[in-house]
């Protein structure tokens, strides 16, 4: 659509602008001048320079943070990804199945992510959750408290099965959005199912799987709640992720300085990868 | 698809003379059935998978809610399908406690407070990114967007200083507030989205008729976007409502949403199982009743209006 | 405000980026500027090439915090220099 030069729409921007600056520009404000001091409190705080971020950027923690982080992300956007366009291709499009199957899938996406926790915590024990116990008559001694490989696995398995349904949820609205003549044409060509979902589908779903794919990577970039409850990050630090450091260094520990430091560094890190993302973006809707 | 066929088979019949056109023609019957059997069978397939996907899904929801009505000795005691002893008493506790129901009273409140303000203020910046150039728009967008993809753990220790410092902490406005900070950015983006979808020449002819911008928006372009509304406020709800780190942080005891309370079933003696899954499924049920009302428009709300 | 704990350096930090975004938008305001493609493989318009340069010169200061002793003052002469080629040709 070809949009009209008005500068005066920026008075409709402007709440828009307050409500976010007021959350937003403020916190990041304030972070920024505790990671350059050492505070005990508002009136006793000496200007460091950049020492808290020598110290963050050097921390071995920290980089293992990061690391877990990475693989954890890339995992699950390997899993969610493909499964979630399986799962899209599977729903009912038309009909009163089509709703049904709908809700029921957007379920997971709606439960607090406490409760998600919550809820995998008590599934995956072996004494009273029925993975778990599935696992124990499989011969394997299952315990995400104790095993770090099996509290990998429980939250994964926690994140695929809460977020899949985001994905298959994009991708069954850009697959709605694929008009009937498509297929009837690749029915008179013979097409194989396969090159229907390559050259008619896929190709359709590059969109939404764009916006999948941000969303999914940025949420579980931040991750937060989830692991807290169900694992508390351990054993160990096997499932601390970055926002779980952080918050244990910031809340836990009360070093404002540090926290503040290595808060920048990760929302650099989010505003690049953001940035990417959006930038790929919109130069499709250009190309368009 | 039926109607390829019959033209098939009418050249069947028809043309049987023609050595030419019959060869050419009477492969494609037998291949159309194929195919249409196949597209069945790939169905059948598609409808199986989805089953055992849905129960998989499923599963774990069934088991908390199972749980719920458990005495916390029978599920020590072992695993079962079916409660032994049915018991209501776990959702007793919670309707009985003041304390407990609260929580639900509390996040309730500051959700849909939450999402009245995103949408106010929504509404009108998404209507001036989908019709306007103006300078800077890009990076504001960009800006916002940012915002919502911001882990909230970053900004957790100025928040709590600064609702504190404004007189904030412990209310339902503050965590409203908060949540502002990724759900009106999330709300601009799905409402630029369907309002993309809206041609310009509706606001044209309104202008033309005399109508205000304020009365256009208002009477003609809100109920025409009315089903981009609802799903946007179906997402604000859903991400206020499933936050739980800020919400956590900027309340006490006035404000403290049902996540927060969740953690009191831990207690020297032991998890309270039964209790805690009780609460849990009580607020699976919400979200549950508000994604029954958008259902038909909830899957383009997901690609944020963009298809 | 006591709370923000300000600092002498970090003010002046966030004056310089708010000036910044002034002098741009009044520069925007007076000539409005083209996309235009220069080294970078996308199209970018002025404020796209500052936002680019800004990002990049905070990753160059950490990296200099993270890897080396040297002064910052270098790492910011040098972020001065890119910022500079990237208005120019990015």
């Amino acid at each position: 659509m070809t949009k009209v030069e008005n500068n005066k729409a920026w008075w409709l921007v402007l709440p828009v602008f307050l409500i976010v600056a007021f959350s937003a520009i403020i916190p990041l404000m304030t972070v920024v001048n505790y990671s350059v001091q050492d505070i005990f409190d508002p009136y006793t705080r000496y200007f460091v320079g950049t020492e808290w971020f020598k110290q963050v950027m050097t921390d071995s923690r920290l980089h293992d943070a990061l690391i877990r982080q990475f693989i954890y992300s890339f995992t699950i956007l390997a899993i969610e990804i493909p499964l979630g366009i399986a799962v899209a291709l599977m729903m009912p499009t038309k009909g009163r199945g089509a709703s049904l199957a709908l809700i029921l899938v957007a379920i997971p996406l709606l439960i607090p992510w406490n409760v998600v926790g919550t809820i995998w915590q008590i599934f995956g024990r072996a004494d009273i959750g029925l993975f778990g116990a599935m696992m124990a008559e499989l011969g394997i001694n299952y315990n995400y408290a104790s095993e770090p490989m099996h509290a990998w696995l429980t939250v994964v398995l926690m994140d695929v099965w809460h977020w899949t349904p985001l994905v298959a949820l994009l991708c069954y609205s850009g697959l709605r959005a694929i008009p009937e003549v498509y297929y009837q044409a690749a029915r008179i060509d013979k097409a194989s199912r396969w090159a229907v979902f390559r050259y008619i589908q896929l190709p359709k779903l590059t969109n939404v799987l764009i916006i999948g794919v941000l969303l999914r990577f940025m949420d579980s970039f931040m991750i937060y709640t989830e692991p807290f409850v169900l694992t508390g990050g351990g054993p160990g630090t096997s499932t601390t992720f970055l926002s779980q450091s952080l918050v244990q260094q910031a809340i836990g520990q009360f070093d404002l300085g540090p926290a503040a430091a290595f808060s920048l560094v990760y929302f650099l890190i989010i505003l690049l990868v953001c940035w990417v993302f959006y930038t790929t973006i919109m130069n499709m809707q250009k190309d368009k | 698809m039926s109607n390829e066929t019959t033209i098939a088979g009418r050249t069947n019949q028809n043309e049987t003379i023609a050595e030419a056109t019959y060869t050419q023609t009477a492969p494609q019957q037998p291949v159309f059935s194929q195919a249409e059997r196949k597209a069945k069978y790939a169905t059948w397939r598609g409808r199986i998978g989805l089953t055992v996907y849905l129960i998989l899904l499923l599963m774990p929801i069934y088991w908390l809610i199972n749980m719920s009505f458990k005495t916390n000795t029978e599920i020590l005691s072992g695993l079962s399908f079916f409660p032994q002893d049915f018991t209501l008493e776990n959702y007793a506790k919670i309707f009985g406690d003041a304390t407990w129901y609260m929580g639900y009273v509390n996040s309730m409140i500051y959700v849909s407070m939450n999402m009245v303000i995103s949408l106010i203020v929504a509404l009108p910046a998404a209507y001036a990114f989908s019709r306007y150039k103006f300078v800077g728009d890009k990076h504001m967008f960009f800006w916002l967007l940012s915002n919502r993809m911001a882990p909230p753990a970053v900004f957790l220790l100025p928040f709590f200083q600064l609702y504190s410092s404004v007189g904030l902490f412990d209310t339902h406005i503050a965590v409203a507030l908060a949540h502002c900070l990724f759900n009106v950015p999330l709300a601009v983006w799905i409402l630029e989205g369907f309002m993309s979808g809206v041609p310009r020449e509706i606001d044209e002819t309104a202008y033309i008729d005399g109508y205000s911008f304020p009365k256009f928006f208002v009477k003609i372009f809100i109920p025409l976007i009315r089903s981009g509304i609802g799903v946007t406020a179906f997402f604000c709800f859903m991400f206020s409502w499933v936050e739980l780190l800020l919400a956590r942080t900027l309340t006490s005891v006035d404000a403290k949403p049902i996540g927060a309370i969740m953690t009191r079933t831990v207690s020297a003696s032991g998890m309270d199982w039964g209790l805690l899954a009780a609460a849990g499924v009580l607020t699976i049920i919400p979200g549950i009743l508000v994604v029954y009302f958008v259902r038909n428009h909830v899957a383009k709300g997901f690609a944020l209006g963009r298809v | 405000m006591a709370w923000m704990s300000w600092t002498l350096p970090t003010a002046a930090f966030f004056a310089g980026i708010a000036l910044i975004l002034v002098a741009m938008t009044t520069w925007q305001v007076i000539s409005p500027s083209v996309e235009r493609r220069g080294f970078l493989p996308l199209d970018t318009t002025r404020g796209d090439r500052l936002f680019i340069g800004l990002l990049t010169s905070a990753f160059i200061h950490l990296g200099f915090v993270a890897l080396s002793d040297v002064s910052l003052y270098v790492a910011t002469a040098l972020c001065v220099v890119w910022m500079i080629i990237l208005m120019r040709w990015g």
